[in-house]
Parts: structure tokens; C-alpha cells; sequence
């Protein structure tokens, strides 16, 4: 078994966070909730403290931020239904883009690794691509009606223009563009989960996707590229994906969300039952029917529902998460 | 706007929770109970008539269950009719109300009787959704109508 040490305790939200993220050099973290506010904290000396606070762009609860891939702009989505792009070109953080489209609450924002594509979910059913064109310039390239409830969570695949999306409709889609016509086409939709799927993480590689549910479920989906030597069927020349792990017996309420660290290769989860879980595929394990053993089970994570976890990414084991108590921690895991 | 339901069925109130001398003594720790419970959301008005919901049958003390070890409260409740469009309203009530009244370490659930509502599971789907929760309740108009539903009547 392995050992989830807390760090630290990042206390200045004012009820429940949402959501963190790391910037892409693993040195900055960002962090939003209910209060209307993204903070970004950041380490000084031996502690982690709260460098900036983001104000004023949102009426109403912020449910997601991320990074782009260049560290330059960070995007908030909130229950406004809109989208706020931050960007520090004067030296501070400074709110010059505001995306309106959504009817109402976004759920989640995510930059393609690119940093070209923007892509946001809402209750309103729908997943929208925006084209970051030029400065500050962001375009609606695709609104994709797919899904027929709620949408929870948007995701990219590591490598390329992939978009993976997460429903209350108990479904995962997969979407990419169609080069022939430049439109945005659903490729794919993950059936397995029996309630809303939370949250969404790729592998390093993005052959694999791991999700977790209402269902208390976490489940492991691989793809099958057209002639896969499994011999598992494709159509259309394009891959297919299939549910290769259903991990259940493991969380006992809903699980929130689910972070697969590209370093190490372990899974985090982020569950209502307070607690921060961490999987670890065994090294023998058949990749058509992988295992994943649960090597860390830490009770009382948080005192309320735990809402989001990240594996920072430049130091493996470096974890952050939130809560419905209000409170941001720093972890390290080690075997 | 019009009645659904035009005459329900009023019940009789059940009579005040008697105070046990044990219930006055701080040194004696009083866990949570369902009688408990069922006293913060009997008072609640019903979103169409000028009755509580325990004058409608819609809680009973017996549909509600406290887990003090495991931290969990279970509440069933029971529209009057089985298309009541209210039944989301109702259940965003007793959840906002408990929400408010109970330690941060209670996990609430609040679900439809089984058998009493004809979109059953879509409603309780709908109000173990803590993010769809949380939003309705920013909404300034919901919240509103829940409030009014939740404020105690002099009676």
C-alpha cells in the first residue's frame, strides 16, 4: 500500500470549491468555487500561498478553470453561463475575453494541447468548440448537440484534436473535426455507466480514457485503432472504443472526478465520500483486461465531498484537490 | 394558476415532541433522531395549498431515517398526486431546509416514496444532483419560492 501525505492547507475560499488546476509548469495553482472568485496560489519559501485573486468577472458560482498549454491564459467557466479568458500581458491577470453563447450553466472549460481549440460544456445540452483565432479573437467553430442532457465535463486527448465529453445522460462522447468538410462530427459514444459521468481523464499516451460516475463507478475505455491485431471490429476506418475495466466496490457515493497522472501512470479520485483514492495498474496487467489495484484509501480527505483532484505535472506523486468544506490540499503520494 | 390538485387530503398533525429531562443535561451527548429531522421539515408549506407537507402526508415521521455513525439522512417524502408537478419543488425545499439546519457532515438524501411519483426517478436524480442543486439555488427566482415554502407560518 502506498502513503498519501497532506502537505498543506489552502484555506481562503468561502464555501465550496469546485475545481483546481496546475499550470503547465507545475509551479502555479489555480482553484474556483462558489465565492465568485479564481485564485491562484503559488510557493514562496516553504509555503503555498495565495498570490492572486480573480474577481468580478462572474455573477454566479465558477465551476471549472484550466490552463492553456502555454501558461499564458487561463479560462474560468461559471454557472453565468459564461466564459472569462485571463490573460497576463501587462504583468497582471486580466480579464480581456468573455465567450457568450451557453443558455445556461457552463460546467467545464478545456484548451486543446494545441492551445488552438477551446472547448466548454453546459447544462444546456451542448459542447462548443471555439478557434482562439487571433489575439483575444475566439471563434464558435462547432456547437454539437449530441448529448441529450446535462454536460459535465470536456476533456482533449494529450496529443491531438480529440474531444472527450461527459453526461448526466450516462454517457461519453468523442468528437473530432471532419478535415473533408471542416465539420465537427460525434465519432463515438461510451454506453456503460448506469448514472451521470462526472469527470474525464486521458492517459499520457490518449489510447486510453478513464471515467467516473454517479454510478460510484470508475471505468477504463481503450481504443482500437482499424486493424487492431485484438481483431476487434471498426467501422468506417476509424477506431473504436471499448470498456476494458470497470473498477466498483471501491468508492461508496458518487465520484466527482478523476485525475490520471501522465508521470507515474496512477489514477486519483475524487469522491463524496470524502475521500482521495489512488489506483495503480499492476505492472503484469493484460492491456485488453487491465488491473488497477486501489493503493491508497485516505478517510476523511476533506470533512464534505471531495470535487476535484490534479496530478501536478512536473513532480510525480504531487497532488492537489478541493471541497465542498471550502478547503484547497496538497498531497504527495508515495509507494 | 390553476389547482392540480383540487382537494387533498388533509391529515391531522402529530402532537409536539415531549422534552426528556436527559434532552436538558449538556453532559448527556443526544444524537440526531428522525423525530428530529421530521420537526424542521414538517413546517414546510406546500407550494399550492395553505397546508404543511405534514398535514399533506407528504413526510411522516416514518419515512425518515438518521445514520449518526455513518453520517447520512434519508428522507422520503410523498407527493399528493402521482403527475404532481411540484414534486422537484418540494424536494429542492426539504433539501434546502436541512441543508441549512444540519452539520456540514450529514449526507442528505432526499428521494421520491417509492411508487408515488410518476417521474420518480428523474426527480431524484435531479435532487442527488448537488451541482444542478447548487446552481438552482443561485437562481433568484427559485429561491424565492423555495424560501417562501420553507418560512415558518405563525399559525
Amino acid at each position: 500500500m502506498g502513503k498519501l501525505v497532506l502537505l498543506d492547507t489552502l484555506s481562503k475560499h468561502v464555501g465550496p470549491v469546485w475545481n483546481v488546476a496546475w499550470h503547465p509548469k507545475g509551479d502555479a495553482l489555480a482553484t474556483c468555487g462558489e465565492d465568485k472568485t479564481v485564485r491562484i496560489w503559488a510557493k514562496q519559501g516553504n509555503k503555498w500561498i495565495n498570490k492572486v485573486v480573480l474577481s468580478d468577472a462572474h455573477k454566479r458560482t465558477i465551476r471549472s478553470v484550466a490552463w492553456s498549454p502555454c501558461g499564458n491564459y487561463l479560462a474560468s467557466a461559471s454557472f453565468d453561463a459564461t466564459v472569462a479568458i485571463w490573460d497576463r500581458k501587462t504583468g497582471e491577470f486580466e480579464c480581456n475575453t468573455t465567450l457568450e453563447g451557453h443558455e445556461n450553466e457552463v460546467k467545464s472549460v478545456a484548451w486543446s494541447r494545441s492551445g488552438h481549440l477551446l472547448a466548454t460544456c453546459s447544462r444546456d445540452k451542448s459542447v462548443w468548440v471555439w478557434e482562439v483565432a487571433d489575439e483575444d479573437e475566439y471563434e464558435c467553430a462547432a456547437v454539437l448537440n449530441a448529448h441529450t442532457q446535462d454536460v459535465k465535463k470536456v476533456v482533449w486527448h494529450p496529443e491531438i484534436d480529440l474531444l472527450a465529453s461527459a453526461s448526466y445522460d450516462n454517457t461519453i462522447k468523442l468528437f473530432r473535426e471532419d478535415l473533408s468538410d471542416n465539420d465537427w462530427i460525434c465519432l463515438e459514444t461510451l454506453e456503460s455507466h448506469d448514472s451521470t459521468v462526472w469527470s474525464l481523464a486521458f492517459d499520457k499516451t490518449g489510447r486510453r480514457l478513464a471515467s467516473c460516475s454517479d454510478d460510484t463507478t470508475v471505468k477504463i475505455w481503450k481504443e482500437y485503432p482499424p486493424n487492431n491485431p485484438e481483431g476487434i471490429p471498426t467501422t468506417d476506418n476509424e477506431s473504436t472504443w471499448k470498456c476494458v475495466c470497470t473498477l466498483s466496490g471501491y468508492h461508496t457515493r458518487t465520484v466527482y472526478d478523476i485525475s490520471w497522472c501522465h508521470l507515474s501512470g496512477l489514477i486519483a479520485t475524487a469522491c463524496g465520500d470524502d475521500i482521495i483514492r489512488i489506483f495503480k495498474e499492476e505492472e503484469t496487467s493484460d492491456s485488453n483486461a487491465p488491473t488497477f489495484n486501489c493503493v491508497s484509501s485516505t478517510e476523511r480527505s476533506h470533512t464534505q465531498d471531495v470535487n476535484s483532484v490534479a496530478w501536478n505535472p512536473v513532480t510525480p506523486g504531487f497532488l492537489a484537490s478541493c471541497s465542498d468544506d471550502g478547503s484547497v490540499k496538497l498531497w504527495n503520494y508515495t509507494d | 394558476m390553476e389547482l392540480e390538485n383540487i382537494n387533498p387530503h388533509v391529515y391531522k398533525k402529530i402532537s409536539d415532541r415531549p422534552i426528556l429531562p436527559e434532552e436538558e443535561d449538556n453532559d448527556v451527548e443526544d444524537e440526531f433522531d428522525s423525530r428530529e429531522i421530521f420537526d424542521l421539515i414538517r413546517t414546510i408549506n406546500d407550494p399550492e395549498h395553505p397546508l404543511t407537507l405534514e398535514e399533506l402526508h407528504v413526510v411522516e415521521n416514518s419515512l425518515i431515517d438518521v445514520d449518526n455513525q455513518n453520517n447520512t439522512i434519508k428522507v422520503l417524502y410523498t407527493p399528493t398526486i402521482p403527475h404532481c408537478s411540484m414534486a422537484t419543488l418540494i424536494g429542492l425545499s426539504i433539501r434546502v431546509k436541512l441543508l441549512r439546519c444540519l452539520p456540514s457532515r450529514f449526507k442528505v438524501h432526499v428521494e421520491i416514496n417509492p411508487g408515488t411519483h410518476a417521474s420518480e426517478h428523474a426527480v431524484n436524480k435531479q435532487l442527488a444532483d448537488k451541482e444542478r442543486v447548487a446552481a438552482a439555488l443561485e437562481n433568484t427566482h427559485l429561491i424565492k419560492v423555495i424560501n417562501q415554502c420553507i418560512v415558518n407560518k405563525v399559525s
